[in-house]
C-alpha cells in the first residue's frame, strides 16, 4: 500500500532524517517509535506533504506522493493527526470535524461532511452537539479531536502521531483501544507513531524503531523489544525512557 | 432587518426626500457596498490594503472603454470586473501559494493600489492623470440614459444603490452560511492543519480575493457612473485603501451590517468635518480616522456594531 525509498530530509546542515525505506501492507497497524528528536514527525510531514522531502520516493498505492500538496494526499486517501493537536479554536468541535469531512474527501457533499463528522466524533467520544466548544477540551480530549479530524476525511491510511506524553495510564489505554477499533472495524491501515514502547507494543503488528534519523530495528514487537541496539537506543537515553518501557511491560505479545 | 432598513429608505425616498440627503444615502450605499465587499476578506484574516485598486480599475476601466470605445456600461462594467478578477488573481495567487500572510500581505497588497493610482497619473494623456476623468455625458450624442447608465434623477441612483447594496449583503450571507466560511477560518488560524483536513488553501483563498475585488471594482464603477467624475485619490491608491480599512474596522467586521454602519459613521463623520470646519480642514477626517482606528482595534476590535450585537447578546443569555 505505501512504499518508502530512500527518503531523506536535511533542515539546513541538519540531517533529520537519513536515507529511510519501508512498506506497509494494507490492513497493518505498524508502530514507528524512536527517543525525541528522530525524526518520526518530520517522516510524517513528509508523508502528508506538509513539506516535501530532500530527496527520495513515497509511493502510495502506486502513485508518486513527495512534493505533491498536502491536500491532495489527503483526497488520495491519506489522514494524519499532528502531535501537538491544532484545532481551529474558532470553530466548534463539530465544525472542526465536518469542515474535514466536508474538504478532506474528495467527493463530499454538505450532507454527507456532517454525518462523517458526527460518525468520526461518536467513534472517539466526542459530543456531537453543534454548540460544543473546543476551549472545553482538555489534552486527551483534544488528542480525539486530532483523530476525529482525520477520519472524517475517510482515510484508508492513517498516520497517528499520538506520543501519547501527558495522558494517564487509563488515557494512553484507551488511545490504544480506539486505534484497534479503527483497524478493525473500518479497516484503515494505520501507523502510529509514539516515543515510548509501553502500550503501543502490546497493539501494532510490527514495529519500527528509528533513531538519528536511521532506521536501526524493524520486526515483530517481542523480537524487536530485546534487539540489543534498541534497548541502547532506550537504556542510554535517560532512564524515564528505560524505565517506563520495562513498567508498561514493553514486548509481551499482544 | 437589512430589508426592513432598505424598505424605510425607499418609502422615504418616494415620500420625497430633499437631493441633499438623497446624495448622501447614495454614496453611503454605494460605499457600504464596497467595504462589505472588503469585509469579506477581512473577517479572515486577509488584510488587504489593495482594494483602491480594485475600485479604480473598476471605474476607469469602464469609464475609459465609454469615452474611447463607445462601449455602454453594461458591457464595459463586466470587462471591468473582469480585468479586476485577473489583477486578484495574478497578485494574491503568488501570495496565497507562498504563504504570504499577515503583516506581509497587507505589505504587497498596499504596493498594489499605489501601482494602479501611479498607472492612471502617468496614463494621463488618456486617464487625465490627477486632474481626474469625465466620462461623455449622454447629451452629447442623444444615447439613450440606460444605454449611457447615466440618469439625471436621484430617485433611480437611490434605487440602483439600494438593490446593489441588497445584494452585498445577500453575498455576505451567501458566504457566511456556506462551508468556505468554516474553511477560511481554519485558513486564518493554522494553514498547515487546514490542508490536512483537505483544503486547498490557495484555491480558497482566491475564490474569496476574486468575489472581494469583484464587489470592490462594481463599487467603483457605480460610483463613477453617479459622480461622473473620478480621479486617481477619489477611487484608488492608498487612501482610498485606507478608507475602506478604517470604515469597516469601526463598524465591525464579523457582522452582516458592520461595514454599513461603518459607512454611515464615517462618512457622515467626513461630511460634517467638511460643512462644519470647510476646506481649512483638509486631511482633518484622515487624521481623525487615524486616531479613531488606533481606539478602535485597542478597545472595540469588533467594531461599534458587533460590540452593540455581542453586548445585547450576553444581556439576553
Ligand atoms: N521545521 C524544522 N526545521 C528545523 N529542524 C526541524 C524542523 N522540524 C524538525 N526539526 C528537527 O528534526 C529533528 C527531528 O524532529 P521530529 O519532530 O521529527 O522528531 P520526533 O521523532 O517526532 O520527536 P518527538 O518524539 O519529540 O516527537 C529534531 O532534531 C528537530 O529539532
Ligand atoms: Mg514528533
Amino acid at each position: 500500500m505505501l512504499k518508502v525509498a530512500n527518503l531523506v530530509k536535511r533542515f539546513g546542515g541538519f540531517t533529520a532524517v537519513n536515507d529511510v525505506s519501508f512498506e506497509v501492507d494494507q490492513g497493518e497497524i505498524v508502530g514507528l517509535i524512536g527517543p525525541n528528536g528522530s525524526g518520526k514527525s518530520t517522516i510524517f510531514n513528509m508523508l502528508a506533504g506538509t513539506f516535501p522531502p530532500t530527496s527520495g520516493s513515497i509511493r502510495f498505492e502506486g502513485r508518486e506522493l513527495a512534493g505533491m500538496m498536502p491536500h491532495r494526499i489527503i483526497h488520495l486517501g491519506i489522514g494524519r493527526t499532528f502531535q501537538i493537536p491544532r484545532p481551529f479554536r474558532r470553530l466548534s468541535i463539530l465544525e472542526n470535524t465536518a469542515v474535514a469531512g466536508f474538504y478532506g474527501q474528495s467527493h463530499a457533499d454538505r450532507a454527507g461532511a456532517w454525518s462523517a463528522a458526527r460518525d468520526a466524533l461518536d467513534l472517539v467520544g466526542l459530543p456531537t452537539d453543534p454548540d460544543s466548544r473546543v476551549d472545553t477540551l482538555g489534552a486527551a480530549g483534544l488528542k480525539k479531536l486530532e483523530l476525529a479530524k482525520a477520519l472524517a476525511t475517510r482515510p484508508r491510511l492513517l498516520l497517528a502521531d499520538e506520543s501519547l506524553g501527558g495522558l494517564d495510564d487509563a488515557e494512553m489505554d484507551q488511545a490504544a483501544v480506539m486505534l484497534r477499533r479503527i483497524r478493525e472495524e473500518m479497516g484503515i491501515t494505520i501507523i502510529w507513531v509514539e516515543h515510548i514502547m509501553g502500550v503501543l507494543m502490546r497493539v501494532v503488528d510490527r514495529v519500527m524503531v528509528l533513531d538519528h534519523g536511521e532506521l536501526i530495528a524493524e520486526g515483530a514487537p517481542s523480537g524487536v523489544a530485546r534487539d540489543p541496539k534498541v534497548i541502547e537506543v532506550y537504556l542510554g537515553r535517560g532512564a524515564d525512557d528505560a524505565s517506563e518501557a520495562a513498567r508498561r511491560g514493553a514486548g509481551q505479545p499482544a | 432587518m437589512a430589508l426592513a432598513i432598505a424598505g424605510v429608505l425607499v418609502v422615504a425616498a418616494i415620500v420625497g426626500l430633499p437631493p441633499y440627503p438623497l446624495h448622501i444615502m447614495i454614496v453611503i450605499l454605494i460605499w457600504a457596498f464596497t467595504y462589505t465587499g472588503w469585509s469579506l476578506m477581512g473577517r479572515f484574516g486577509l488584510v488587504s490594503l489593495g482594494h483602491g485598486a480594485f475600485m479604480g480599475i473598476g471605474a476607469y476601466v469602464t469609464a475609459l472603454l465609454w469615452n474611447y470605445g463607445g462601449l455602454t456600461p453594461w458591457l464595459g462594467i463586466p470587462v471591468a470586473l473582469a480585468c479586476a478578477v485577473l489583477l486578484a488573481v495574478v497578485v494574491g495567487y503568488p501570495c496565497f501559494r507562498f504563504r504570504i500572510t499577515g503583516h506581509y500581505f497587507a505589505l504587497v497588497t498596499l504596493a498594489l493600489s499605489e501601482v494602479v493610482r501611479q498607472t492612471i497619473i502617468a496614463t494621463r494623456d488618456h486617464t487625465g492623470g490627477s486632474l481626474g476623468f469625465t466620462p461623455t455625458p449622454k447629451g452629447n450624442d442623444d444615447t439613450p440614459s440606460i444605454i449611457a447608465l447615466q440618469f439625471d434623477e436621484k430617485e433611480t441612483w437611490f434605487v440602483i444603490a439600494i438593490v446593489v447594496w441588497l445584494a452585498g449583503l445577500a453575498i455576505w450571507r451567501l458566504v457566511d452560511r456556506s462551508m468556505i466560511r468554516y474553511a477560511l477560518d481554519a485558513i486564518s488560524e493554522d494553514e498547515d492543519s487546514a490542508a490536512a483536513a483537505g483544503i486547498n488553501v490557495t484555491r480558497e483563498k482566491l475564490k474569496i480575493t476574486m468575489i472581494s475585488a469583484v464587489m470592490t471594482a462594481l463599487g467603483g464603477a457605480l460610483y463613477m457612473q453617479y459622480q461622473l467624475f473620478i480621479s486617481p485619490d477619489t477611487v484608488s491608491g492608498i487612501a482610498i485603501s485606507l478608507q475602506i480599512v478604517f470604515a469597516v474596522v469601526t463598524g465591525g467586521i464579523f457582522v452582516q451590517l458592520g461595514p454599513t454602519f461603518g459607512a454611515v459613521i464615517t462618512l457622515l463623520l467626513a461630511e460634517i468635518l467638511r460643512v462644519q470646519i470647510g476646506t481649512d480642514a483638509v486631511g482633518l477626517d484622515n487624521a481623525i480616522y487615524g486616531i479613531a482606528l488606533v481606539l478602535f482595534i485597542i478597545f472595540l476590535p469588533k467594531g461599534i456594531l458587533g460590540s452593540l450585537i455581542d453586548r445585547f447578546a450576553t444581556r439576553r443569555g
